[in-house]
């Protein structure tokens, strides 16, 4: 049994170990002839969102969904950026900084967890992780009127707060355990030979190497602050909210406006697509790290 | 000790930091603040003949209140059924908008017992609502002595829309007059080859045709009971209405879940139906669309029952602009307000004083009715029962859509009531 | 002294967040069970302590068993997504452990639904779902007519008895390629040696995967279990922005927020206090596994 889930580890063993061998007997041609049926089926969806998003009148509908526009224009992707331009701005306003704060929060944490144990460490950790797995809906009464009495200006400012908050469980959990696995202990062991406290083991030794962690918990962070829509229901609206909620007010309208609603889908996916192909190998690490062992 | 001493600096500072970027990337929409002129009107009017109505409105309070700005939180879809939910949010987290939509009667006592509006009854002696508004009308407003909305508009909830020519091609020349011959007509549309005949969507507007057929079945006066605990829900005469509703269902498409009242709009204008039973925004929609072979009758069996609904505005508690919202309710209780609000919304003014001239075909026809009709209240659109009752019964109505339980759906509604009823 | 001096610092760095989850994480929950223990059915507040009548009227005296309709729906929903998504991340896993050229393509591809949100799917799932047969129908049922496969064609999230089936399809959709990723990294972490050692001892493919491969990933089986399960009995978004909430597809999460919107605090604090206590059955016994494992190692 392992500790692992270092997540740049993880990254590393995906890579294939092997090449590919190049005989293509039967079983090799049922193997590719899986993955594109998987390839297409997946991709079906997309399909779909982006040719609706280029169409315009009764080129929309639902039978004609599957057919190529006939005559292609990008209004709807306008009208879907004026409707949902304030909102991704904000969203930036909330992943951005949520991103940060709990990334440094959970570096802190998890250095303490994993390299500077008290007695009883586990224990408090599990307590900690417990709340990763919380179904949200148990807290959000008592929350709401928290906030309000905290005096935190809703929306946006509230969002970061919990964001943060909730953040604490899965961003220490990835520190503690990037820690547990490429910090030698010797090294802690050494600066406190010297005779350096916590704090300055933590940042003049500990915080420099710790790059990898913070680009796994900020990715991390980022898409679940941008992709989040409970806590944004519950304590934002479409006057001061992030994106999630313009998007469905935009989809779920009365007459809605099927291809601008596709373009909004892409528009407020985008960022967090852009962050997944750009960093890909760090997100899928980011991904592992969701997972509390491997 | 000297570690412990910058470890609580850095805790002092991570603090900071959590404070200082919470506080400091406030950005709360542009609006709000005190001393503000902006008034945020909330409503569920984002399309068709709802916005063009809004619109109108909107113009004459920019002539009534010189210096305040209108600005719209309108939040769309399912009559109201998404903005109630934001809405409820909203007051929950103490960010009102200025002032918000909500329907009179029933569903008005939530916000009052909440204590979430504001009382305007001496706001109306210096408009002079109490006199312009009809005697009927302004008695369904008050609780315990004090009214707390402004009424923009009356609707009627149980009128059936037509596409003519689906309705001429199945031979049919005159309005059903009872469930019988409108049965037969289904049947006669059918035969031509249309698989629904009515068109239909989700719980809230399936919840409005049983209510209709409830009227034709129970007559006006035990209709009202039903919402006021004097008409027992258990009886024969409502396991008859859920009988001819369930009739009705088997004429209807297959795929009403998932469709808005829009949706089933459209099998209409599209002659894939020819019925719809809807509310009266219906004909100024239809309009907006350019849609021009529509007719309409009450829903057979009805006989000259009038099912209200009123569209009302209040004034929050805690508004931050409560002058302004003043001029906006003043601005909708007004006569100019009520004709630019409702000749384009294609409901009728609930002023006495309106001139009938100055409306459309249909809404002449229904100012003559308001006058002198039964008049019955809706549940479905919160001027019989409260939303928790309303959410009952739009979820009961959504069981009975796939389960089609006679007993249960009748069993389920009388829980509804005796959990509801007078409170 | 000596040893608050040596432990001090530390427990003072991680004190912040000690408080902020004691508070918003238990004192909430705390706080959530008082609140479901009491009569505050309105927003005019609570009068008073009932017990737990809250929790037996929504299991023995709800309006047409709503409540359990909704666990109902949790059930078959988190079944055929947990099943669906083991599965064909396995099966993705495999295909490309077995060794694919362009691998990266097809990891990409199988991957990409899991950056977008719920919302944004929801969105278009909401077409691909369309529930009409035959002539008119639009999206997945479309596509099945055109392949003459009508058999397949189906109404979807409106069917009421398997429903919730066809709601776990996006989720599968988006959350199989994460599947895969774990099995992936649980595929190309078996040392080399053991695959070696297993040819040596002149073991077939199908038995080295049978008795060496696929033990190992027992592991990572659960971890994926417990990732999927507790996201399944949370499901929120994806429902609201599909079909919206209504009664053919409600489950606690949505159940929930119908109440609060009625102001209905009580009941809907006993809802979700079930809702934690379903997630903890599952979560709690494997962190005090995963603890105990740490320990033995």
């Amino acid at each position: 049994m392992t500790t692992v889930t270092a997540p740049p580890a993880a990254v590393e063993s995906l890579a294939p170990r092997r090449k590919p061998k190049r005989s293509f007997g039967p079983g090799s041609i049922v193997k590719y002839a899986l993955a594109i049926f998987f390839l297409i089926v997946v991709l079906m969806p997309l399909y779909v969102l982006i040719v609706t998003s280029f169409k315009a009148g009764s080129d929309i509908g639902v039978t004609s969904q599957w057919n190529l526009p006939t005559h292609w224009t990008t209004a709807s992707w306008g009208k879907a950026w004026t409707a949902l331009r304030p909102s991704f701005i904000r969203t930036f306003e909330l992943a951005i900084p949520v991103a940060v704060i709990s990334s440094v929060i959970g570096a802190a944490n998890g250095f303490v967890l994993s390299r500077w144990r008290f007695p009883g460490a586990d224990v408090v950790f599990t307590l900690i992780l417990f709340g990763m797995f919380i179904p949200y809906q148990a807290v959000m009464i008592p929350l709401r009127d928290i906030v309000t009495t905290i005096g935190i200006a809703p929306g946006i400012p509230t969002l970061i707060f919990v964001h943060c908050v909730y953040g604490i469980p899965i961003c220490t959990l990835i520190f503690r355990n990037y820690y547990a696995t490429t910090v030698p202990e010797e090294l802690v062991e050494a600066a406190r030979v010297d005779g350096a406290g916590l704090l300055r083991t933590f940042t003049r030794i500990i915080l420099p190497i710790s790059i990898p962690g913070f680009v796994v918990t900020v990715i991390w962070q980022f898409t679940s602050a941008w992709n989040d829509y409970l806590f944004a229901i519950f304590l934002a609206n479409t006057r001061n909210g992030p994106i999630t909620i313009a998007l469905n007010a935009l989809a779920g309208a009365q007459s809605p406006d099927y291809a601008a609603s596709m373009a909004g889908a892409l528009i407020t996916s985008l960022p967090t697509l852009l962050v997944y192909v750009l960093l890909g190998r760090w997100f899928i690490g980011g991904l592992m790290a969701g997972s509390v062992k491997s | 000790m000297r570690f412990t001493r910058r470890a609580a600096i850095a805790v002092v500072g991570v603090a900071a930091l959590l404070t200082a970027s919470a506080c400091g990337s406030s950005d709360d929409g542009g609006d709000g603040g005190s001393g503000s002129k902006k008034v945020e009107v909330f409503t569920w009017w984002a399309d068709g003949g709802e916005k063009a109505g809004l619109d109108g409105l909107v113009a004459q309070f920019g002539k009534d209140c010189a210096g305040q700005e209108f600005v719209n939180g309108a939040v769309a879809g399912g009559a109201g059924a998404n903005a109630k939910q934001v809405l409820a949010s909203r007051l929950q987290q103490k960010d009102p908008p200025d002032t918000f939509q909500a329907h009179a009667g029933a569903e008005l006592g939530d916000y009052i017992n909440a204590g979430q509006v504001e009382d305007l009854s001496a706001d109306y002696d210096t408009w002079g609502l109490k006199t312009a508004f009809p005697q009927g009308l302004i008695q369904n407003l008050t609780v315990d002595g004090k009214i707390y909305s402004v009424p923009a508009n009356i609707h009627r909830a149980n009128v059936v829309w037509t596409n003519k020519k689906v309705v001429a091609d199945a031979g049919i020349t005159s309005d059903p007059t009872d469930l019988a011959s409108f049965i037969a007509d289904l049947d006669k549309v059918k035969a031509k080859g249309i698989a629904a005949p009515l068109a239909i969507g989700k719980d809230w507007t399936q919840l409005m045709l049983f209510e209709s057929v409830l009227i034709t079945d129970l007559g006006a006066d035990k209709f009202t009971g039903l919402w006021n605990g004097k008409t027992d829900w258990n009886s024969a005469e409502v396991t008859k209405g859920i009988n001819d509703f369930k009739t009705l269902l088997t004429y209807t498409n297959k795929d009403r879940d998932a469709l808005d009242w829009t949706d089933a709009e459209k099998l209409v204008m599209d002659g894939k139906a020819a019925y719809q039973l809807m509310g009266d925004w219906e004909a100024a929609d239809l309009d907006a669309k350019k849609f021009a072979d529509y007719a309409w009758f009450t829903f057979p069996g009805n006989g000259t029952t009038f099912q209200w609904l009123a569209d009302s505005f209040v004034l929050p508690t805690g508004a931050k602009n409560a002058e302004g919202t003043k001029c906006w309710l003043k601005t909708v209780g007004s006569a100019d307000g009520q004709k630019a609000f409702n000749t384009k919304k294609g409901s009728i003014p609930a002023r006495t004083d309106a001139v009938p001239a100055d409306y459309p075909k249909y809404q002449q026809a229904a100012m003559a009715d308001w006058k002198s009709a039964t008049q019955v209240p809706s549940c479905a659109h919160g001027s019989a029962c409260t939303q928790g009752w309303q959410g009952a019964a739009n979820s009961a109505l959504g069981a009975f859509s796939s389960n089609q339980d006679v007993a249960g759906l009748q069993k389920a509604l009388a829980a509804a009531a005796s959990q509801f009823v007078k409170k | 002294m000596r040893r608050l001096r040596h432990w001090g610092p530390g427990l003072l760095l991680l004190s912040p967040s000690l408080i902020l989850l004691a508070v918003f994480v238990y004192g909430l929950i705390a706080w959530t069970t008082k609140v479901s223990l009491s009569d505050e059915h309105n927003a005019r507040g609570s009068k008073g302590f009932v017990g737990i009548d809250n929790y037996k009227n929504l299991f023995t005296n709800d309006i047409q068993d709503r409540f359990t309709h909704s666990l109902k729906n949790l059930l078959i929903f988190t079944l055929v997504f947990l099943v669906g998504a083991m599965l064909l991340g396995l099966l993705w896993a495999f295909l490309l452990e077995r060794g694919v050229r362009g691998e990266g393509f097809f990891r990409t591809v199988y991957l990409f639904p899991m950056a977008v949100s719920f919302i944004a799917s929801g969105v278009v799932w909401r077409w691909l779902m369309n529930p009409l047969k035959g002539d008119g129908a639009g999206g997945l049922n479309a596509v099945f007519g055109s392949l003459h496969l009508d058999f397949l064609q189906s109404t979807w999230w409106t069917n009421p008895d398997w429903g919730m089936a066809s709601m776990a399809m996006p989720a599968v959709w988006q959350l199989s390629g994460y599947v895969m990723a774990l099995f992936l990294a649980g595929f190309r972490g078996i040392p080399q040696e053991l695959r070696e050692a297993a040819a040596m001892d002149g073991a077939s493919t199908y038995r080295l995967y049978r008795n060496v491969i696929f033990p190992q990933l027992t592991p990572v089986a659960l971890s994926a279990l417990i990732i999927l399960g507790h996201m399944s009995m949370k499901m929120f978004d994806l429902i609201m922005s599909v079909s919206g909430p209504q009664w053919l597809t409600e489950v606690p999460a949505i159940y929930v927020w119908q109440t609060l919107l009625t102001s209905d605090y009580a009941k809907s604090a006993a809802i979700s206090i079930v809702l934690l206590l379903l997630v903890a059955v599952v979560i709690v016994p494997y962190l005090i596994y995963t603890n105990r494992a740490e320990k033995n190692t």
